[in-house]
């Protein structure tokens, strides 16, 4: 037993890398450099392969199948995909998907940005300020999204009371998350609240590029706070904003924990009242596990990557041609 | 002199007034959540809301503890955390250091097949991922919750770690390669001590996406003592309906350790954590 363990491995080193005579001393090189590389890379990719490539792969194969666990599962083509671009709920899904996203990514980037030239001067506690920006980003979705059920309380909310009782601006309490017109908003309110901490954070990264002489200079030669925003810090964000667009686009296409929480609690339905709160992801959740039919959540889910894939190419598209001019 | 603060006094004053108003506006839903935790439940939802309960009481962080079962869900989440941050930080440096410094067949694609997870959501996964827990038996288990958060993160991290190993000067590396050391040991002792601000933002991004985690949890545990906070805190809100003083008290203790971590750790973040991410 012993002796056979200790000889195992030079078993396997010699085939990995062969005698001299076989491949020449110039493979024997290459091998022997790459050998460590490679073992460095293989955990890693090993749970990455199982856990992410190999779900990814057979997700897309069973996306050409009618999965549903109950009847033997059979190939049916493209059938999935033709059906979803005919079903009118997975367009509305995806219309209210892009409408979460414009609102939220817009209103993260603007408050962020905000925050972060707010923080970058010299003002007294700033890191403490810092901290209570941030301070959503790492509370968790179901902790933020119960806070905000209790805020949007119909009856004897937070924000009923603010808007009614105190400012005037409504003249009866509104059960914001029960009402078709209002839910979908209140949600992504609750989204741009939990994001500007991580985006001011990302913007304060990119600030710490631009010289400061330059707007000493830009100062001397008389240009004004907007000048110097337009002219010496915008061009220095650009490369920080591409990166805080794209990502806070792919963000708002994959929420998912605020309306599943929120929506049920408040109207008993995911994506209630009367669908309107229905995102991309939460239709195929209902798809995929009420309804148990997997194939086409699955189906369902790849037509979102594609959204998500061609909308990032389309906003790097038109971020270079903005340099470009 | 910076972009907004006009010279002198006036300009940062404003921005100081306008600073501390948005500070208020980003801790109202906190502060109600804080003192609605402290209330006694004929309390919860008075008009107008008190911020300082008239008398307060510890009732509710009490029934969490003890009735609930919250320090069971609280162990559960330290666990699988912990461990999956490890795991994750760990095998998403070496990935990072070998992409970055090294050249080798395949390095292309394997790094464009990391960054594609980071388009495609969550969720496509789920399907095909509870499945396999299945056979691997790994249904309601914590490890099951720890694989696939140690997955989760990989391509984010991997991607971030990246920047800071290619933003490295080169002298150093191969001053230690003229001292006969490999991969291996340049990886461990000359590039991770150089990354420690780059670890610190991996690894509280990665703590933080597994303590919040939530959709993996409620498919894979099916057993009480299984949960972890997320799951429990809002199975505990639907079971208990508008019990908002221990709904929140709950969540309180769910958020101290994050704060905690990230109280110790905020320097690191802050202090150029994303310009890894930024120069790509």
């Amino acid at each position: 037993m012993e002796l056979g363990r200790r000889n195992a491995p030079i078993r396997r080193r010699s085939r990995l890398l062969p005698a001299d005579g076989v491949l020449g001393p110039h493979r024997v090189a290459r091998a022997r450099r790459l050998l460590p590389i490679y073992a460095l890379l293989l955990p890693g990719l090993l749970l990455y392969g199982v856990w992410a490539a190999y779900p990814l792969i057979s997700s897309f194969i069973l996306s050409f199948t009618d999965w549903n666990l109950v009847k033997p599962t059979s190939f049916v083509g493209l059938d999935n995909y033709t059906r979803a671009l005919g079903d009118p709920l997975f367009w509305r899904s995806l219309s209210s998907t892009l409408g979460y996203t414009a609102v939220t990514v817009a209103g993260q980037l603007i408050l962020g940005l905000g925050a972060a030239l707010l923080l970058n001067q010299r003002i007294p506690g700033r890191s403490v300020l810092r901290l209570i920006y941030y301070l959503p980003v790492i509370t968790s979705w179901v902790i933020v999204s119960l806070v905000f059920l209790y805020l949007y309380n119909g009856q004897a909310g937070a924000l009923n009371w603010l808007l009614n009782d105190v400012l005037g601006i409504i003249d009866k309490d509104i059960a914001w998350l029960a009402e078709p017109s209002t839910a979908l908003w209140a949600i992504a309110i609750l989204g741009i609240w939990k994001g500007i901490g991580w985006t001011m954070v990302v913007f304060l990264a990119g600030l710490q590029s631009v010289p400061d002489d330059l707007y000493e200079a830009a100062s001397m030669d008389g240009a004004g706070t907007w000048a110097r925003f337009r002219y010496i810090t915008m061009p220095f964000l650009r490369s920080t904003s591409t990166f805080l667009l794209v990502v806070l686009t792919i963000g708002g296409f994959n929420a998912f924990i605020s309306i599943f929480v929120m929506s049920s609690a408040a109207t008993g339905t995911i994506g209630g009242p009367l669908n309107s709160t229905d995102v991309a992801l939460t239709y195929m959740w209902k798809q995929a596990f009420t309804e148990i039919d997997l194939g086409y959540g699955a189906a369902l889910s790849f037509l979102l990557a594609g959204a998500i894939l061609a909308v990032s190419v389309i906003e790097f598209r038109m971020i270079r041609r903005q340099e470009a001019t | 002199m910076t972009a907004l603060g006009r010279r002198g006094r006036p300009g940062r004053w404003l921005a100081f007034a306008i600073a501390i108003g948005f500070a208020l506006v980003m801790l109202a839903p906190f502060a109600l959540m804080v003192s609605t935790a402290f209330k006694e439940h004929a309390y919860v939802l008075e008009i107008p809301p008190r911020l300082i309960p008239e008398s307060p009481t510890l009732d509710n962080f009490v029934q969490a503890i003890t009735t609930n079962d919250f320090g069971r869900y609280f162990l559960n989440s330290v666990f699988v955390a912990t461990i999956s941050t490890i795991l994750s930080v760990t095998l998403a440096s070496m990935l990072a250091f070998v992409f970055a410094r090294y050249e080798f067949p395949g390095r292309r694609l394997l790094f464009a097949a990391l960054l594609f997870t980071i388009m495609v959501p969550g969720l496509v996964l789920l399907i095909p991922q509870f499945v396999l827990a299945r056979n691997l038996g790994l249904l309601n288990s914590l490890w099951g919750l720890i694989v696939v958060y140690s997955v989760l993160n990989m391509g984010l991290n991997t991607f971030l770690m990246r920047g800071f190993f290619a933003g490295m000067p080169k002298d150093i590396f191969d001053a230690a390669q003229v001292d006969g050391a490999g991969p291996f040991r340049l990886f461990w002792s000359v590039a991770l001590p150089l990354a420690k601000p780059g670890l610190a933002t991996v690894t509280i991004f990665s703590f933080l996406a597994a303590w919040d985690e939530f959709t993996w949890a409620i498919v894979t545990i099916a057993d009480r003592e299984l949960y972890t906070l997320p799951v429990a805190i809002r199975l505990f809100q639907r079971a208990n309906g508008t019990e908002w003083g221990l709904v929140f008290a709950a969540s309180l203790i769910a958020l101290a350790p994050v704060l905690v971590l990230f109280v110790a750790l905020q320097r690191h973040i802050v202090s150029g954590a994303f310009q890894g991410a930024t120069k790509g």
